[in-house]
C-alpha cells in the first residue's frame, strides 16, 4: 500500500483548504439560487442585453487589440532593444494598479476634454457611456494576459526555424505568418481566451467610463445596491454559467484548431 | 566562386577575425575546428544571418556582404536540421518554391525529383515528428537543394548520426557534390573532413589557422593546434643546431633529436607520427639515431591498438598493437626505450 509522509499529508490539506476557499462561495451561491429564480432572470430582457453586450464588447476589444498586441509580443520575444525591461514593466502595469484607478485614467484619456475625446467627438463618437469606452477599459486591464502569453509562445519557437525560413527565401513577414505564428498558436489562443475572459469580468475600470450601457458586472452591482443580495445572486449565477460555457467552448475550439495545426497545417 | 576577404564579425563575447579564403565552383570545402571555434557563426555570416562588420563576401564577382539573405542564393542546412514541425515533408520541401512563378505541376515535379535524389519519396506526406534523425537530415538537405543554391552550407550535418548512417550520408553528400553543387561543410570531425574535402580550412578561436588540401594541411600542419587535429601528438616547437653536418633539434634544453630534414633556419616545429616510434624494454643497436630511455606515464586503448605516453624529458606518444603492449609488459611507472629514425622527424619551418 502506498505510504504518505506527514509532509505530503500537510501539503494536501493546505491544498484542499485553498480549493475549498474558491469553491465554497460559488457552490453556496448556486445552492442558494432556485431554478425558478434563475429561469426568471434568464428571461429578463435587461439581463439578456447586458450579457450580450458584455460578451460582444469583450470579444471586439480582444480581436481589435490583438492585431497590434501579437506583433508587440513577437518583438518582445525576439528583439533586444534599449529600455526593453521598462517596456515589459509597462505592459504588466495594468495588472498591479487598482482597476478603479485604471478606470479614472481611461476616463481622463477619453473624456470630452481630452485629445482622444475631441477626436472621437469630431466623428460623432463619445467614448464615455459608449461600448467603445467599455472596450477600451476592458482592454486596458486585460491586455497583459494576451501579450505575456503570446510572448512566451513566441519564445518557445526555436529561432533556428525562423532563420531556416529566411535562408529559404522567405521575407520576415512570411516567416512570421507561416512559421512563428502557427508554432506559437496554442499560447496565443490561450492568451486571447484569458484576455477575453478577463475583459468580460471587469468591473472597476468599466464603471468609471460607462455606467450605461450596463455590462453584467455593473448590473450585478446595481441590483445588489438597489435590491439586495437576493436580486443580485441569480444574475451572478447566470453570468458565471454563461462565462463558463463560453470559456469552455472557446477552449474546445482552440484545442481542435491546435490539433488541426499539428496534424495537417 | 565564393571569396571571403578579411571578414570580421562581432558577437557578445566572441569575434570572427580577418577571415579570408576562397571556394571554387563545384568544390567541397570543409571548415574544421573544435566546438566554439566560430564555424557555425561564420557559416551564418556567409548565409546572411549574421552581419559582417568589416571585410567583404564576393560571390561570382558580386559583392554580397550586405545583400539580403533571400537574394543571396545560398542554402543552409542547420546542425539540428530545423525542419518545420508543423508542415508535412512535402510542404517543407515546397517552402522555398513559393514566389518562384512555377505552376503547381512544375512544383510537384521539382519536389519529386529532389525527393528521389535524397531517397525520401515515401516520406513526402509524413510529419517531421514521425521521422528518424537520418530521414530528417535528408529532408533538410532536400529543402535546401530545391532552391538550387549557388552554394550549399552544411552545419555539422553528420554530428548526430550513427556510423552506418554517417557513411550513407557521406556518400550522398559526395554524390550531390559530384553533380556540381559547391558545398561548404562545417565539422569538428577529422575523418569526416579528410573523407569529403577538396580543400580544408582549420578554424580556431574565430580565426582561420591554415587552409589547403587535406594533404597539405595534415602533411605539414602550421602549428600544434592543426597537428593535434590530425591526431599528431608529437608536435614540438624546436631550436635548431648543426652537428657534424647533421641537423639536431632541441624541443627542450636536455632533449636533442636528430632529423634528416635539412634547414638553414634556427627555429621551427617538428612532428613525429605516433606509429613511427618503436618501443623496447632495453637499449639495442639499430640504424635509428634517436634513442631515449623514458618512463611510461600512461597506456590506454586507441582506435588501432594502444597509445603509450612516455616521459623522455618531453611527453612522447607511441602507437603500438595490443599484442606488443602485452609482450613488453608496459605499465605506468615502468622504464622503456624509445627509438625513431631521423627520417621520421619532419621539420616544419615557422
Amino acid at each position: 500500500m502506498k505510504q504518505f509522509s506527514s509532509f505530503q499529508i500537510a501539503i494536501s490539506l493546505a491544498g484542499a483548504l485553498i480549493l475549498l476557499f474558491i469553491v465554497a462561495p460559488l457552490v453556496g451561491m448556486f445552492v442558494s439560487t432556485s431554478p425558478s429564480d434563475l429561469f426568471a432572470t434568464a428571461c429578463d430582457l435587461e439581463v439578456q442585453q447586458s450579457i450580450k453586450l458584455t460578451i460582444w464588447v469583450s470579444l471586439a476589444a480582444t480581436i481589435f487589440f490583438a492585431i497590434a498586441a501579437i506583433p508587440l509580443a513577437y518583438l518582445l520575444a525576439r528583439k533586444e532593444f534599449p529600455l526593453k525591461s521598462i517596456v515589459s514593466g509597462i505592459i504588466d502595469l495594468p495588472v498591479v494598479i487598482p482597476h478603479s484607478a485604471a478606470g479614472i485614467a481611461i476616463l481622463g484619456f477619453v473624456s470630452r476634454d481630452s485629445l482622444v475625446g475631441k477626436m472621437g467627438s469630431s466623428i460623432g463618437l463619445n467614448f464615455v457611456g459608449h461600448p467603445a469606452g467599455i472596450a477600451l477599459a476592458m482592454a486596458f486591464v486585460s491586455l497583459p494576459f494576451l501579450i505575456n502569453a503570446a510572448r512566451d509562445g513566441f519564445m518557445g519557437v526555436p529561432v533556428r526555424l525562423e532563420k531556416a525560413a529566411l535562408t529559404l527565401g522567405a521575407s520576415p513577414a512570411r516567416v512570421f505568418f507561416t512559421i512563428s505564428l502557427p508554432l506559437a498558436w496554442r499560447s496565443i489562443v490561450s492568451g486571447l481566451i484569458l484576455m477575453f475572459a478577463r475583459g468580460m469580468s471587469e468591473f472597476g475600470a468599466v464603471i468609471m467610463v460607462a455606467y450605461h450601457p450596463m455590462i453584467t458586472p455593473v448590473l450585478i452591482y446595481e441590483r445588489f445596491g438597489a435590491f439586495g443580495l437576493n436580486y443580485a445572486r441569480p444574475v451572478s449565477v447566470l453570468f458565471i454559467l454563461v462565462s463558463l460555457t463560453v470559456f469552455i467552448a472557446l477552449r474546445m475550439l482552440a484545442r481542435n484548431k491546435g490539433q488541426k495545426f499539428s496534424n495537417h497545417a | 566562386m565564393l571569396e571571403l576577404r578579411n571578414v570580421s564579425c562581432s558577437f557578445p563575447g566572441f569575434n570572427l577575425s580577418e577571415i579570408s579564403f576562397s571556394v571554387a565552383d563545384g568544390e567541397y570545402f570543409i571548415l574544421l575546428g573544435e566546438s566554439g571555434a566560430g564555424k557555425s557563426l561564420l557559416l551564418e555570416a556567409i548565409a546572411g544571418l549574421n552581419q559582417v562588420k568589416t571585410g567583404s563576401l564576393i560571390l561570382n564577382g558580386k559583392d554580397i556582404t550586405h545583400q539580403k539573405i533571400q537574394q543571396r542564393g545560398i542554402g543552409l542546412v542547420f546542425q539540428d536540421q530545423a525542419v518545420f514541425p508543423h508542415l508535412l515533408v512535402r510542404e517543407n520541401i515546397a517552402y522555398a518554391l513559393k514566389g518562384k512563378y512555377l505552376t503547381n505541376s512544375e512544383k510537384e515535379n521539382i519536389i519529386k525529383e529532389t525527393a528521389l535524389l535524397l531517397q525520401i519519396p515515401g516520406l513526402l506526406n509524413r510529419k517531421p515528428a514521425t521521422l528518424s534523425g537520418g530521414e530528417l537530415q535528408r529532408v533538410a538537405l532536400a529543402r535546401a537543394l530545391v532552391q538550387k543554391p549557388t552554394i550549399l552550407l552544411l552545419d555539422e550535418p553528420l554530428s548526430a548520426t550513427d556510423s552506418k548512417l554517417r557513411s550513407e550520408l557521406r556518400a550522398l553528400l559526395r554524390q550531390i557534390n559530384r553533380m556540381g553543387q559547391t558545398i561548404i561543410h562545417v565539422t569538428h570531425d577529422f575523418d569526416e573532413a579528410v573523407s569529403l574535402a577538396d580543400h580544408i580550412a582549420i578554424m580556431n578561436q574565430g580565426r582561420i589557422v591554415q587552409t589547403g588540401t587535406p594533404q597539405e594541411v595534415f602533411g605539414k600542419p602550421a602549428n600544434g593546434f592543426v597537428a593535434h587535429f590530425a591526431g599528431i601528438r608529437n608536435f614540438f616547437k624546436v631550436s635548431i643546431e648543426k652537428l657534424n653536418g647533421t641537423c639536431v633539434v632541441w624541443p627542450k634544453k636536455e632533449v636533442a633529436i636528430f632529423t634528416a630534414d635539412n634547414t638553414e633556419t634556427d627555429s621551427g616545429y617538428i612532428l613525429i607520427r605516433n606509429e613511427d616510434i618503436l618501443l623496447s624494454p632495453n637499449a639495442f643497436e639499430s640504424s635509428a639515431l634517436n634513442n631515449f630511455e623514458g618512463k611510461v606515464v600512461d597506456i590506454y586503448p586507441s582506435r588501432s591498438g594502444m597509445e603509450v605516453e612516455l616521459d623522455i624529458g618531453i611527453a612522447m606518444f607511441a602507437q603500438i598493437s595490443c599484442e606488443s603492449a602485452t609482450k613488453l609488459k608496459l605499465a605506468p611507472g615502468e622504464n622503456a626505450w624509445v627509438h625513431f629514425k631521423a627520417s621520421s622527424v619532419k621539420f616544419i619551418a615557422g
